[in-house]
């Protein structure tokens, strides 16, 4: 028995949008995996709820002309994973969407409301992170595309303006083609949890030198994050393990680890060197895999 | 010896029905008018009421009830699922009220509404006006001991249920005169038993005036008697019902919801009221597993002679005792007929603090014993530059050894054999040959360790158990049994008992699953491993005397001396020539309508079991560490069983597998956690509280050396707690073997690997500091 004054279940976008810009107090609920648990908690009690379950073309996940691989919002994770374009190109999200949960999570959880829920330790972040994925955002009036940096804005916390929807998210091309790529999550269990450290490095070699390397971290400062220096250090560099040893270690300058119950400042540093060594030596050994086809 | 049905791994009897989704539980249950009830909690460890105001509450449209203490007995009672004791000094201890005077962990229920529906409920709660006067709380066993600690029971100043202990032998002199004496501090984490089921009951008061609770138990017999405690009832005047359980583990070897479901009731007039705890709940508000602190000391010739032995051991009960300081005494009794010490000195306390309840739980006590005893052999047997199996197999006692305090005889004892066949299962001497010195990131050891368990309570409680048997015109029988299924599947072993006794195919031996305390026979209830072997004996019992009366009226029929014949596959042979003379049916009719004779053929007996079996086994444990992470993964596990006779090998191995699977998350994974300065829980639900999945899980193989304990029925000993017990210290003594570093507190979770890696230099120091 949940707390809720209504339910609102429109069947197109259209639709939903208009509900929200009639009242944008609205919760929207997409898989229910976060707002239900936080509804039985008792935090969300006497909401509406606006439900996308029944827009199937917030499902779809495309190839658009510019090579642009769009996933719509409401694509669960079952889907994402087993989708043959996504794991076509982009492998990485493919892995990533499986960490989550269990399997009766992943078939109604969604990469849209992963994204919203704007947990540090969604299994979606750090690799779209790493693919430098952008959100596509509408009101009834409205459309923005911004780069999911800039939707982060603390823990628990997005920019969605009133009245907007995250529609889908898009995967540039120049952030896939050509790239090998490798997510870790790392937690306590094998499924079912949540991440204690997620760690996801897309890289791109050419002769045996780093052409692009790109490493998202989740659970490492209250909003995933990016390891620009480490990033830039390793551009044009030789691939050996050297280099990414120091890459490893240079990872850990942007992140504000800290303490809680679930690790310990101390230990996820040292998971983020760690990681980031495993992670970025499994895409470079894809990215070869990936240029010798 | 050949038997057609016991040995056999046959189909358990409710397979079907629950995996069709058929099986009806207590949440299935609904009665017209049915409310539901909810509680509040304390957010104080401790703290004192100085007012409540429910009025808000039952104002609110919906509600039909609150209740406080003050609208309950005053009657302080035990919730520990044990026989009623008619020596009080024997007794558990009375230190609870079905609703709390006063907060003694963050989490006691201090009052409860009853209303229509489980939302409205919820908003009552929030309109209850606590006042109250916080208290300073104390979470370890050491901080109550302190002087002016916080007093957390009025009637136990120094917050000590009970510091009685036991021993034999002189071990000051063993130790004055020993070669080496060894030292070695262990620790063991709170974990919950997490069975699927939640903790569940509803009540009403049904239309001859009398409570009626249906409550997932393990205990429906028990239940029933505190229930009436609880409320000053007469016995009789409650009735409890059993449905299909959903796991218990012990933690429904205890009275936690069912007083207050029926207190409910008799708030709203005797209508049906539903109290079924939330998971979150079932963490804070029923039993946990004792964290406790051992100490060890002990004496050891040059050769590795185990002379003498002292344990202290600190147990942490929590705010009320529950079972309290049986289970530091029952851990204390289960090593002694393992290994042959000459000396003894067991030196445990129990103590308050205003942590969630400790209880019963699989194993009650010998995890946390044989983890620090197993660990610290380990310990010793690498300072004295010995093969761990070595010194084990040089110390244990043998057939015949009669322990100096129980006085109990070992009568069967199959360690020796299952240690040899752990150790060629896993190719032991092989693998650690081949392991040598490792010093990578990813390394590999071998660990293993042994446990002593004993079958049922005797001596120190009473071990009955009633048996009933009717048999039916065609000559199939049903059996009522007091005893508990709650999914180990012991209503599939009595009814093997029975068919082989009877020679009857599994079909036509019907079991009533269901109790109801008015109806089924009085038994104790499932724990310490008791059903197969002590209802086992009631069970024979009852199927030996139908099986005489069905020979009687054979005779009668047939002119033959009953000692000529026996029964065999639904007929009645005579013996000597294999020769059928009738079938059950002939019997069985002749017993229902013969006009003269006519006396259906029944048995109502029970057991008063006063002997007991120690069980055995090994565990072989390969363990994967990533030093790098603090990863310990099992690769390889045998669990190897003296169990004697195995009566339903498939429903023996699943006990393994099930045992095992929790000893693995104890040894790495589970712990709840609790706020230092607050006492409040952190982790109390199943993604924050990390018990394994099926993924985290290795291939489990079980394996039997039966021998045949003349004790119990058809040579069966205890199986259920066994395969928990020695899991987690082989694993700890595999990561030894691995990277030469002795853990000495479980869980062996990755935080707590790095930290120790670190302090010993297996993990450097990050190259880069990060500021």
């Amino acid at each position: 028995m949940f707390d809720i004054c209504e339910l609102l279940e429109p069947a197109t976008l259209r639709e939903a949008k208009e509900m929200l810009k009639a009242d944008p107090g609205l919760r929207v609920i997409a898989g229910g995996t976060d707002v239900l648990i936080r509804l039985q908690h008792g935090s969300l009690g006497g909401s509406s709820l606006l439900s996308l379950r029944r827009i199937k073309e917030l499902e779809a996940i495309r190839l658009l002309g510019d090579g642009t691989l769009e996933v719509g919002a409401m694509a669960p994770f079952t889907r994402i994973f087993e989708d043959p374009l996504v794991r076509e190109r982009c492998m990485i999200l493919a892995e990533a969407s499986v960490s989550m949960g269990g399997p009766q999570i992943r078939n109604v959880a969604t990469i849209g409301g992963n994204i919203c829920n704007g947990a540090v330790s969604a299994d979606s972040a750090s690799t779209l992170f790493a693919l430098d994925a952008l959100l596509k955002l509408e009101t009834l009036d409205d459309e923005r595309i911004i780069p999911i940096a800039d939707f982060y804005a603390g823990p628990g916390k997005v920019n969605l303006r009133p009245g907007e929807l995250l529609t889908a998210v898009l995967l540039p091309r120049e952030g896939y083609e050509g790239a090998g790529g490798h997510y870790i999550k790392y937690a306590m269990r094998k499924a079912m949890d949540i991440a204690t450290l997620g760690c996801a490095a897309v890289a791109r070699v050419e002769e045996g030198r780093f052409l692009d390397l790109r490493i998202g971290l989740g659970v490492a400062a209250p909003v995933p994050i990016r390891c620009t220096e480490a990033e830039g250090w390793a551009k044009g560099r030789e691939v050996s393990i050297e280099t990414i040893r120091e890459v490893a270690a240079l990872a850990v300058k942007p992140s504000r680890a800290r303490t809680s119950w679930r690790a310990s400042k101390e230990y996820r540093e040292h998971l983020i060197e760690v990681l980031v060594m495993r992670a970025v030596a499994e895409a470079v050994k894809r990215a070869g895999d990936c240029c010798a086809d | 010896m050949d038997h057609n049905v016991v040995g056999k791994s046959v189909r358990r009897l409710d397979a079907i029905a629950k995996v069709t989704g058929r099986a009806k539980y207590t949440d299935d249950f609904h009665e017209r008018d049915m409310l539901v009830g909810k509680v509040l909690r304390s957010p104080h460890a401790h703290a004192r009421i100085t007012r409540i105001d429910t009025a808000k509450a039952k104002a609110l449209p919906g509600v039909v009830a609150v209740i406080t203490a003050a609208d309950l007995p005053t009657i302080r009672f035990a919730t520990a699922g044990h026989p009623w004791s008619l020596d009080p000094g024997h007794r558990d201890v009375e230190d609870r009220l079905i609703l709390a005077d006063k907060a003694r962990f963050v989490g006691d229920a201090v009052a409860a509404v009853v209303a229509e529906d489980a939302l409205t409920a919820e908003k009552a709660l929030h309109l209850i006006d606590v006042e109250w006067e916080v208290l300073p709380h104390v979470l370890t066993a050491e901080d109550a001991m302190k002087e002016g600690a916080p007093v957390i029971h009025e009637f136990r100043p120094n917050n000590v249920v009970s510091s009685f202990g036991v021993q034999f032998g002189d071990v000051e002199a063993e130790m004055a005169g020993a070669d080496h004496v060894f030292e070695g501090d262990y620790e063991t984490g709170i974990v919950q038993h997490c069975h699927i089921e939640s903790m569940s009951a509803f009540a009403y008061v049904d239309t001859d005036g009398r409570v009626v609770v249906n409550s997932s138990t393990q205990i429906p017999h028990i239940v029933r008697r505190i229930v009436a405690q609880a409320l000053g009832l007469p016995w009789g005047r409650v009735k409890v019902i059993k449905p299909y359980i959903g796991g218990g583990f012990g933690n429904k070897q205890d009275v936690c919801v069912e007083p207050l479901a029926a207190a409910m009731s008799l708030a709203a007039h005797g209508r049906p009221v539903r109290y079924c705890l939330t998971r979150e709940e079932v963490f804070i508000d029923t039993r946990t597993r004792h964290a406790m602190k051992l100490h060890l000391k002990t004496a050891v010739s040059r050769e590795g002679v185990l002379k003498g032995i002292h344990v202290q051991v600190l147990s942490n009960t929590g705010a009320y005792a529950s079972h309290g300081h049986s289970i530091a005494m029952s851990a204390g009794g289960k090593f002694r007929p393992l290994y042959d010490f000459k000396a003894v000195k067991y030196e445990p306390k129990t103590v308050y603090t205003n942590l969630p309840v400790a209880g019963a739980m699989r194993g009650y006590g010998t995890p946390q014993i044989f983890f620090a005893l197993e660990s610290h052999l380990d310990d010793i047997a690498r300072k004295l530059g010995m093969d761990p199996v070595e010194l084990r197999l040089k110390n244990l006692i043998k057939v015949g050894h009669q322990d100096p305090l129980t006085r109990n005889v070992v009568r069967s004892f199959g360690i020796p054999e299952c240690i040899r066949k752990g150790m060629e299962a896993i190719r032991w001497e092989e693998k650690r040959a081949a392991l040598g010195a490792q010093d990578g990131p990813r390394r590999k050891g071998l660990g293993m360790a042994l446990f002593a368990y004993a079958s049922g309570t005797h001596p120190v409680a009473l071990e009955l158990a009633g048996a009933r048997i009717v048999m039916n015109q065609d000559g199939s029988v049903t059996l009522q049994v007091g005893a508990t299924e709650i999914g180990q599947g012991s209503d599939t072993v009595f009814a093997q008992i029975v068919a082989e006794v009877l020679g009857l195919p599994m079909d036509m031996v019907n079991v009533m699953t269901t109790q109801d305390t008015d109806v089924s026979p009085w038994d104790s209830g499932a724990y310490a491993s008791r059903q197969t072997f002590v209802t086992g004996i009631a069970v024979r019992k009852a199927a030996m005397e139908v099986r005489d009366k069905v020979l009687e009226v054979a005779a009668r029929r047939t002119g033959l001396r009953p000692d000529e014949m026996e029964l065999r596959d639904r007929r009645v042979v005579e013996a000597a020539l294999g020769r059928e003379v009738c079938t059950l049916e002939d019997v069985a009719m002749d017993a229902y309508y013969d006009r003269l004779l006519a006396a259906p053929i029944t048995s109502d007996t029970s057991a008063n079991v006063r002997i007991n079996a120690m069980s055995y086994g090994a565990t072989f444990v390969e363990v994967d560490v990533d030093v790098e992470t603090g990863k310990v993964e099992v690769s390889e596990i045998w669990n190897v069983h003296d169990s004697g006779t195995i009566i339903n090998p498939r429903l023996a191995e699943g006990q393994v597998h099930g045992g095992v699977s929790m000893a693995l998350g104890y040894a790495l994974l589970e712990q709840m956690l609790f706020d230092a300065q607050t006492g409040k829980p952190l982790n109390n639900n199943l993604l924050d509280y990390k018990l394994p999945t099926l993924l985290d899980t290795p291939e489990i193989n079980a394996a039997f050396v039966e021998t045949f304990d003349a004790a119990g029925s058809f040579g069966a000993k205890s199986l259920g707690e066994c395969p928990v017990i020695s899991p987690a210290p082989a694993v700890r003594n595999a990561v030894l073997d691995a990277t030469g570093v002795a853990f000495h507190r479980i869980p062996l979770y990755p935080q707590a690997v790095f930290e120790k890696f670190r302090e010993t230099g297996l993990i450097k120091q990050r190259s880069v500091e990060h500021v």
